[in-house]
């Protein structure tokens, strides 16, 4: 891992439930982040991306625990303080939006308000200049007529501007990192291309980096300069964008980039990957994508690969030096 | 062409909003879909697709018959189904089926799958022994496994439910399919595999098949023709070519192009759409898409465009389609 960077994990275990029967549902996860960077974190349902970021915030909850591996965040390991150490960096240095943006703000609360509490929490700003900047934030995100709509409740807002609303929260004490959680999946897609325009925007021009958590490739090639991509509780493979969307070495990635449909061109039938992703509970052992895989092999079901790492790139698959493959790829 | 299978003529729903709690004040009047028509010819797959709030899935549930149209007609097979306050559902009894979004919500939780699949064959009179045949067949025309035939859902995933649902659709042997955001729930991977399903069956079986998405490559994978709706109306109705390669309303221009592709070298083709969507309970006058649209005129704030047939089989409501 790059001394440089911002936010270093290694080796990342977390596992969920009681004392007995408690479930791993990260395993070893390890990335970077460089200052000013956005590394989009993609995988589909349960693969850990979700509980990756709350790892990261320190609110993986009662049941939630970090076993092993570090969170290094500007050289402190976030995983090693205390609740009381860790609100000063919640909000402040490290901010998250989340998906639904319905659902994280206070129905009864005016919007002003919101973003003002975050800004007199964290700063110890003044209630009259909050107020003040909440509105100079919600001009920020593109809400329009947005100083007078600081008295507004969320409810008189649609999903987009909801949104905004949470983007101003998150970016009021000018993070250096921002971990957004699907912060785009409840939209429709014209109201996604603007609120993607906006973080790539507000990312670029306040130079902080980003986490961008999604289920969606197009997401990840539209706003992230580095993509790490999780199945089953662990990274498989890591790169820059450009590389692993034009040479994925990973058969899971190169198999969920042809199984997308594109608005672009008309396929004839998609490659589906077979089989279902497998819960925590019930892991594969050695390879976790073997039973998926159909260039799996004797090793693939016995051991499992390591993350390996040349130059710039990550990968965890036994034939990852075995060019073309996917099973030869006939017909 | 043949005989088209399905008819829609002049569609239109409202609803009452707005009432308030105690219903004192009287509530505005929500124009969900307004003069909608199309037809559906046999072995068809038709996409409908818009945004959050368009009218496209209470254009399903008319179809299907859930619900009755306020104003126009369906007419399937010959036979008028619905019309102004009225459905019709014995016309279509088996004909007809759905598959919803949600597989797990859409499926009763208390019967095992043999018994999901077989309902609508023994409402239909089939013999117990029959049924049973048939749904061993089904389940595996969709890809599920004989073992799974005395299990509950919730043993099952997301992908697998949804294969349940296109089964227990399959059962009575309908003529028409309407899959209302059947795949939106499911990640990529399994997406993928339904996709390929419904594709399948649409063949093996000479489905007719109508398909409401707001994912608009899922879209142009599946369906032959597509409507796009834009606050209660078809704003543009054309074969997948034509629409997807030579779009003539600026709103399905700006809708494709604001799908993110999965490649990180491409660009939009046009500038993105700027703004929200109007409040459907006071549509704007003239064309509804002009207050955002980069091309509107001063006749476009006043006279509402109506659905002209530009070129064989591509219809666009809009003064200046290009």
């Amino acid at each position: 891992m790059t001394s440089d960077a911002m936010l270093a994990v290694e080796g990342l275990d977390v596992s969920f439930g009681q004392l007995r029967g408690r479930i791993k549902v990260l395993d070893g996860v390890s990335f970077a982040i460089a200052p000013g960077e956005v590394l989009g974190l993609v995988g589909e349902s349960g693969s850990g991306k979700s509980v990756t970021a709350l790892a990261l915030m320190a609110l993986l909850g009662e049941q939630g625990r970090i076993d092993a591996g570090q969170i290094l965040f500007e050289g402190r390991d976030l995983a090693g303080l205390s609740p009381a150490e860790m609100l000063q960096i919640r909000g402040r240095a490290i901010s998250m939006i989340f998906q639904e943006p319905t659902t994280s703000l206070n129905p009864v609360l005016p919007v002003g308000f919101q973003i003002a509490e975050v800004l007199i929490a964290h700063l110890g700003m003044g209630r009259t200049e909050a107020l003040r900047q909440a509105a100079s934030l919600m001009k920020q995100v593109g809400i329009p007529a947005a100083a007078e709509r600081v008295g507004d409740y969320p409810h008189q807002m649609s999903g987009g501007m909801r949104q905004r609303v949470m983007i101003a929260m998150a970016i009021a004490c000018r993070p250096r990192l921002l971990i957004a959680d699907e912060p785009t999946t409840a939209l429709d897609v014209t109201m996604q291309a603007q609120i993607l325009r906006l973080i790539k925007e507000l990312q670029t021009r306040e130079g902080m980096a980003v986490l961008m958590i999604t289920h969606d490739l197009g997401v990840i090639a539209r706003v992230a300069h580095r993509v790490a991509v999780m199945y089953a509780g662990q990274i498989v493979e890591s790169g820059p964008v450009r590389d692993i969307f034009r040479q994925p070495r990973h058969p899971y990635t190169r198999m969920l980039l042809r199984s997308i449909p594109r608005v672009g061109r008309r396929q004839t039938r998609l490659r589906a990957i077979a089989g279902t992703t497998p819960s925590a509970a019930a892991m594969p052992s050695a390879c976790r994508f073997h039973p998926r895989c159909p260039d799996a092999i004797a090793i693939c079901r016995s051991q499992a690969p390591a993350l390996e790492t040349t130059e710039d790139r990550q990968v965890r698959c036994w034939r990852a030096d075995d060019s073309g493959l996917i099973s030869q790829e006939a017909g | 062409m043949s005989a088209p299978l399905l008819e829609v003529r002049d569609l239109a729903k409202s609803f009452e909003s707005g009432g308030g709690l105690l219903g004192r004040r009287s509530g505005a009047r929500l124009q969900a879909v307004r003069g909608v028509s199309f037809d559906l010819a046999p072995g068809e797959t038709l996409g409908l697709v818009g945004e959050s709030g368009c009218g496209k899935t209470t254009v399903a549930r008319m179809v299907v018959g859930l619900i009755a149209p306020s104003d126009g007609r369906i007419v399937f097979d010959g036979v008028e189904t619905a019309s102004a306050g009225h459905v019709d559902r014995a016309a279509m009894r088996g004909k007809v089926q759905i598959v919803f979004q949600d597989p797990y919500t859409s499926l009763n939780p208390r019967l095992r799958v043999a018994e999901i699949i077989a309902e609508p064959l023994l409402n239909l009179g089939v013999s117990r022994q029959e049924a049973q045949r048939r749904v061993a067949e089904l389940m595996a025309t969709v890809g599920l496994q004989p073992e799974h035939m005395s299990r509950f859902p919730h043993a099952f995933s997301g992908g697998q439910r949804q294969r349940i649902g296109i089964a227990r659709a399959l059962a009575p042997r309908p003529r028409l399919i309407v899959c209302d955001e059947a795949v939106s729930a499911l990640d990529v991977s399994i997406q993928a595999q339904i996709l390929n399903l419904l594709a399948d069956i649409q063949r093996d079986f000479a489905l007719t098949l109508l398909f409401i998405s707001h994912n608009l490559a899922v879209v142009r994978h599946l369906c032959h023709r597509i409507a796009v709706m834009y606050l209660g109306q078809i704003v543009e109705l054309a074969g997948e070519t034509q629409l997807f390669e030579a779009p003539l309303h600026p709103y399905t221009q700006a809708l494709i192009a604001a799908v993110p592709e999965p490649d990180p070298d491409w660009a939009p083709a046009v500038a993105e759409l700027a703004g929200d969507l109007p409040d459907p309970s006071n549509p704007p006058a003239g064309c509804a898409f002009h207050a955002r649209c980069p091309r509107a005129q001063e006749d476009c704030r006043q006279v509402m465009p109506v659905l002209r047939e530009l070129a064989p089989g591509h219809h666009v409501r809009c003064h200046y389609p290009g």
